[in-house]
């Protein structure tokens, strides 16, 4: 910006006090936010006795009680039995011994995130994949009745996920897709791709065409031109609407509930029923949901330079 | 190299006539320039040339080939658009290397290494190769853009006002290199402006379009020379045309149908004159010649006189016409018999 425009008046130099007012009420918005963060984080280092504790203890002795008890399944034993095996192999061991219960086996933490990864990521690239090619035909290709289309693909988000439930529930069952990875991919790909096309679609709306045509003039053919150029310059959009197809399909949890409960079961339906495992296990569910934010930190991290000029849906595009 | 040519194209957009029944030929080595006003269908010319656009009607001949079922890859053309002209998400070596990368062409490496640092000390970029390409000048997108198009060596090139966004300066050093680099390489070029100076400088052939149509066609000289309408007089020479009601001045017998005549610096003769009906209004000096405006009655009148030119404001002259350009009532030239 030139040195005309840093006025006391000027859009672009905001005053002092205005900055000081508008940074306090950033950091008090982010500190009650952050406040069932902490407190969950919290929760999964506390020992159970303190979880429950009366007044609550934000001051306690750490204890990695709640994560031995999230990744491992214990049955209770008696001291002589305690007493005569060999020495606590590991920490887990030891916390759990305490306790008068030994190690039976690992909980199914471990798989159920492991299938929330799959279906999420899997849904995700599915629903991108087909949102950037369905977005970029809209966006190029004269298409008979496409508003009306368009339309009809929002729609389908229109309708709340119970509504369809109980129909989509006894398809998958005829279908041998109920508590199936599979199933899963390809519902939340359906539920996804509408919102990744109408958002696609905008962020494509706004590469020139000539870019391609140049391309296609230069010897490139529609689908080379469309990799080596609108996909690149797609990559905000891309990872705008990857994240946000992320955050639907890793937190979804009525489609999951209804249509997972073995093999294929994610960890939103899984977290609660740890809770019933052994009484009121509170530090084992906040272990469960502290790791369970993690990969959606990590993924917003990893694309957040992209985030910042994406969400606002291309806006601020040179 | 190749010649090209447009027999009879119109092409529509739902109510939009945007070319109507073009034909145009555009021998081989030669640069012929479209000239129009806004919105005239130069842009849509040049597409239809590289096949982004069908015609309706008509065909598109490109070395002796009909065109009509090449795909724009196929036809060994290039284009340097009006504007986006450049990848933003590659350097600018990658920029210049594209189009040698295609899979149609398949060059290697080194071909292709060769080829671009030729063409990137030609137009004088060489030393911003390794550049993002958003990290240019305005001047040095567009010189490359222009290299974009030279490293090829199509057998046509399609030029969309590849100057339009330079400063003065930098337009005037293109425009003779362009001029150059087209006589070394004897290529075939269409090209699109709105600079009067570029048309004239640069063309082999000036092609005047307006609403679609074709009006004229010939060398600069003609144009310049023998407009066939007004709208094609008032769009070349510096200052513009006068236009005035014939008969104003007298000059003899006028042509049958003529209601305007346009006059321009060559066609006035002004002299000093205490009792002459004209009035210099105002001298400007622009260096190296000076325009002179003169009101006649409701008129003006804006000529070209020498630096050191006698006339002052305030001085009385009488003004007389010799051989000036007659027009008719829809703008359509008329000539003495
Ligand atoms: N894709 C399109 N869809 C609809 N109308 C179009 C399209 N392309 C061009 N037109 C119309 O066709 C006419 C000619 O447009 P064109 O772009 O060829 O003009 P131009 O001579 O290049 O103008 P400029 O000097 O402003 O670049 C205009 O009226 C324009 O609105
Ligand atoms: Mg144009």
């Amino acid at each position: 910006m030139s040195q005309a425009l840093t006025t006391a008046h000027s859009v672009v130099a905001p005053s002092v006090l205005s900055k000081r007012i508008a940074g306090a009420i950033v950091i008090l918005y982010a500190l009650v936010s952050m406040i069932p963060l902490a407190w969950i984080l919290m929760t999964g280092f506390k020992t159970p006795p303190d979880s429950i504790a009366y007044p609550p203890k934000i001051v306690f002795a750490p204890s990695l009680e709640g994560y031995c008890n999230l990744f491992t399944t214990r049955t209770r034993q008696t001291q002589e039995y305690i007493q005569s095996l060999g020495p606590p192999q590991t920490i887990c061991d030891e916390i759990t011994r305490k306790r008068d219960m030994v190690i039976a086996g690992p909980s199914n933490y471990v798989p159920r995130f492991w299938n929330s990864l799959v279906i999420a990521f899997g849904s995700t690239f599915c629903a991108v994949s087909l949102g950037v090619l369905s977005a970029y035909a809209f966006s190029r290709f004269r298409i008979p009745l496409a508003d009306d289309l368009l339309f009809f693909i929002l729609s389908t988000r229109m309708m709340p996920p119970i509504a369809v439930a109980i129909p989509i529930y006894l398809m998958y069952r005829k279908l041998g897709l109920s508590d199936t990875a599979l199933g899963m991919i390809l519902l939340y790909t359906a539920v996804n791709v509408s919102l990744a096309v109408w958002l696609l679609k905008g962020f494509i709306d706004e590469i020139p065409r000539e870019y391609e045509e140049a391309a296609m003039i230069d010897g490139y053919t529609r689908l080379h031109a469309f990799f080596k150029v609108v996909l690149p310059q797609a990559a905000t959009g891309i990872a705008a609407t990857a994240i946000f197809c992320l955050i639907f399909a890793w937190n979804e949890y009525a489609f999951a509930v209804l249509l997972t409960s073995g093999e294929a079961q994610t960890a939103p339906p899984f977290i609660p029923t740890i809770i019933g495992e052994g009484g009121m296990d509170w530090p084992a569910v906040g272990a469960g949901t502290t790791l369970f934010l993690v990969p959606l930190l990590v993924f917003t991290v990893l694309l957040r330079k992209h985030l910042l000029r994406g969400i606002t849906f291309g806006a601020v595009r040179k | 190299m190749a010649d090209v040519a447009l027999r009879n194209v119109t092409k529509r957009f739902r109510s939009v006539t945007a070319i109507d029944g073009l034909t145009l030929d555009i021998a081989d080595g030669e640069l012929t320039v479209l000239v129009g006003p806004t919105g005239a269908g130069k842009t849509t010319a040049l597409r239809i040339v590289a096949g982004l656009e069908k015609p309706d009607q008509g065909e598109v001949w490109i070395d002796g080939r009909n065109a009509a079922d090449l795909e724009p890859a196929a036809r060994d053309v290039t284009f340097v658009f009006q504007q986006y002209s450049l990848y933003p998400h590659l350097s600018v070596f990658d920029n210049l290397a594209f189009p040698l990368r295609s899979p149609a062409r398949r060059v290697a490496e080194p071909e292709i290494r060769k080829r671009v640092e030729e063409v990137a000390s030609l137009l004088r970029i060489a030393h911003k190769l390794a550049n993002k390409s958003t990290q240019l000048s305005g001047g040095e997108m567009q010189r490359v853009a222009i290299g974009r198009a030279l490293v090829r060596k199509p057998s046509v090139y399609l030029m969309d006002e590849p100057l339009s966004s330079l400063d003065a300066k930098l337009r005037g050093d293109l425009r003779v290199e362009l001029k150059r680099i087209q006589q070394d390489l004897g290529a075939t070029i269409l090209y699109v402006t709105h600079d009067q100076i570029e048309a004239m400088t640069m063309a082999n052939r000036i092609g005047v379009i307006d609403k679609g149509r074709l009006i004229q066609v010939g060398s600069p000289r003609q144009i310049y020379e023998d407009p066939v309408t007004l709208y094609v007089a008032q769009r070349f020479g510096q200052p513009q045309i006068n236009v005035l009601p014939a008969g104003l001045l007298p000059n003899g017998a006028l042509p049958p149908g003529a209601v305007t005549v346009g006059a321009r610096t060559e066609h006035l003769d002004l002299r000093k004159d205490g009792g002459g009906e004209a009035l210099v209004e105002w001298v400007e000096h622009l260096g190296d010649q000076n325009h002179l405006h003169v009101r006649l009655g409701a008129h003006r009148i804006t000529t070209l006189t020498p630096p050191d030119t006698p006339f002052k404001s305030g001085d009385r002259v009488a003004v007389g016409l010799t051989k000036p350009l007659y027009f008719d009532a829809r703008g359509l030239r008329v000539r003495s018999a």
